[in-house]
């Protein structure tokens, strides 16, 4: 009987182990610096180049002639490594990566910390840094300490006014953000079970904030499902019973919406108690929440209303943003007074495209709200789609219980 | 490997949007990283870096996967990092760019006063006390050793 990072990883919690990397991929940001790492290594001939994909998401398009210039060297870098190149407007990483480019069991290894947002596909997928990244280029594998285990156990069905993100931030809230360092997170139960792939995302994306090496749930109907649209067949992961090191029960009929406080994470406060606090902005969007479910459910409260504040909404991927046009999501959304941004990670990072100016409050659906992280002197609270949805339409900080 | 440096304390929890801004990494030039390293923490840390050994507290280098932290701290002066624990992909990113991080419980920070480190022997001597430190796996030892990964994969 083992967990799921035993299973794929092959070793006891706690051995270290080296393992072909399945799937591996880098940014626009990190790609660069691995990149400059790849060149230092002596520019060696890739292990295994059709495992691997760059992404541009993080500032894309180029704010800048620097950031261009940068951009333009790891597109010919690319090419000349037979690396897949999704160029600007594309999506986000972890999006792309979840649309049919990650299997169950498979390892795969992101130059992003929200790497372990694939793990919601069964996957032993975590993020690593620029050189680990170069390495794997070079070599196809790398080490891993095979993670210890907090088993979370979901319940029960969630209040239509709650989401995943409300269940992530509550989880995020009890385990800190360092109770997870150097763990794995597998969410199962009734309550699991029931949630979609989007909610599934969501929940594994935020895995890092307490510090985890990735997030999981077992392959299910659901995954296959989700990933024969794919055209990909696959089977169902047998849950068992193993050794964890913390178990948690969280019966969702007792979800709230809740919000992470300035300036962290663990920070975990019921929205009702900053009810009425003034916003600057609202942003909807980022691999935690830019999905279309997300986009769908933000339209249905905005609907035929008006926004009262500034807010911007940007789909995590070029296939969502098709979707929701087609469906007439991204029409209401616009009608509603939103700013639609191109698919990608938005002012997510301080970046581009909505970065926040000193003394402004923000509620955004993203998954950290560190100090200064988007825009130097501002503060913003992180939040669910419906959260953000009835605070944009109220320019405040509001409950989304009786919006939908 | 025996490391000295005057301590240099910071709090618990630093993230590396506070090691590094993003806004500050969209270069390759490292020196840019050194000099504002540190700057939304306390803008008067990057010059006090040179030959210290920062004591931080748990969970250093929570948050982005982004290597322009280790460099940053490394590019500044800094000889190693002491802390009680590290963020995963943090810890492994500074071993990867040659920069010595250790783990290390109880070990009382007071700015400014001498702090020495036995890799080999597996201690850290701070204000006249002795603190055991974790030690690192076979592999991240010999990577450190080497420099750093990319040092590491040239030599093997």
């Amino acid at each position: 009987m083992s967990t799921l990072s035993e299973r794929i990883l092959g070793g006891p919690a706690g051995s270290y182990v080296d393992r072909v990397v399945d799937r591996a991929f880098a940014h626009d940001g990190t790609g660069v610096l691995a990149m400059e790492a790849y060149r230092q290594m002596g520019n060696p001939k890739p292990a295994r180049p059709e495992t691997v994909s760059i992404i541009y998401d993080h500032i894309a398009p180029a704010n800048t002639s620097q950031t261009a210039t940068l951009q333009n060297e790891l597109r010919l870098f690319a090419a000349e490594m037979g690396f897949a190149l999704t160029d600007i407007g594309g999506g986000i990483c972890h999006q792309l990566m979840s649309e049919g480019r990650v299997l169950p069991g498979e390892v795969v290894v992101g130059a992003d910390s929200h790497s372990c947002t694939t793990g919601a596909l069964g996957a032993f997928s975590t993020g690593m840094g620029a050189t680990d990244m170069a390495a794997i280029w070079a070599e196809g594998s790398t080490w891993f300490r095979v993670p210890e285990t907090i088993s979370i156990n979901l319940t029960g069905r969630l209040p239509t006014w709650c989401e995943a993100k409300d269940i992530v931030l509550t989880v995020t809230g009890r385990i800190g953000m360092d109770g997870g360092t150097y763990r794995a997170l597998e969410y199962t139960g009734d309550g699991a079970t029931a949630l979609s792939m989007a909610g599934r995302l969501t929940l594994c994306n935020m895995a890092v904030e307490c510090g985890a090496q990735t997030g999981f749930f077992y392959a299910d109907k659901t995954t296959q499902h989700y990933l024969a649209h794919y055209g990909h067949t696959i089977q169902p992961q047998k849950v068992e019973e193993g050794t964890y090191c913390r178990e948690l029960s969280i019966d969702l009929a007792d979800t709230e919406p809740v919000l992470s406080v300035p300036h962290r994470v663990d920070t975990v406060a019921s929205v009702t108690e900053y009810a009425g606090t003034h916003l600057d902005q609202v942003f909807v969007g980022t691999c935690t929440n830019g999905r279309y479910e997300d986009l769908e459910r933000f339209a249905h409260i905005v609907r035929g209303k008006e926004v009262a504040c500034r807010t911007i909404v940007v789909p995590a991927s070029r296939a969502i943003m098709q979707q929701a046009a087609e469906t007439g999501v991204l029409t209401d959304i616009i009608a509603a007074g939103c700013v639609v941004g191109p698919p990608g990670c938005g002012p997510c990072l301080g970046m581009h495209l909505g970065v926040l100016g000193e003394g402004e409050t923000a509620l955004s659906t993203a998954n950290r709200n560190f100090k200064n992280r988007m825009g130097v002197g501002a503060k913003y609270f992180l939040g669910s789609v419906a959260t953000a949805a009835a605070s944009a339409l109220k320019g405040e900080i509001t409950s989304p219980e009786g919006a939908i | 490997m025996t490391l000295s440096g005057k301590a240099v304390c910071i709090g618990a929890d630093i993230d590396t949007d506070l090691v590094i801004a993003g806004r500050y990494l969209r270069t390759k030039d490292t020196s840019v990283w050194a000099e504002h390293v540190f700057e939304d923490l306390d803008p008067s840390l990057a010059p006090r870096l040179k030959g210290a050994v920062i004591v931080a507290g748990n969970n250093m280098g929570c948050g982005s996967s982004r290597e322009q932290a280790p460099v940053a701290i490394r590019e500044a002066g800094a000889v190693a990092v002491i802390a009680p624990s590290f963020a995963r992909i943090f810890f492994r990113n500074a071993i990867n760019v040659g920069l010595p991080v250790i783990e290390c419980d109880g070990l009382v920070c007071a700015d400014g006063s001498t702090v020495i480190i036995s890799m080999e022997e597996g201690w850290v001597e701070a204000g006249g006390i002795r603190y055991p430190i974790r030690p690192l796996s076979p592999k991240m030892q010999d990577i450190l050793s080497a420099g750093g990964l990319v040092s590491y994969w040239r030599n093997r």
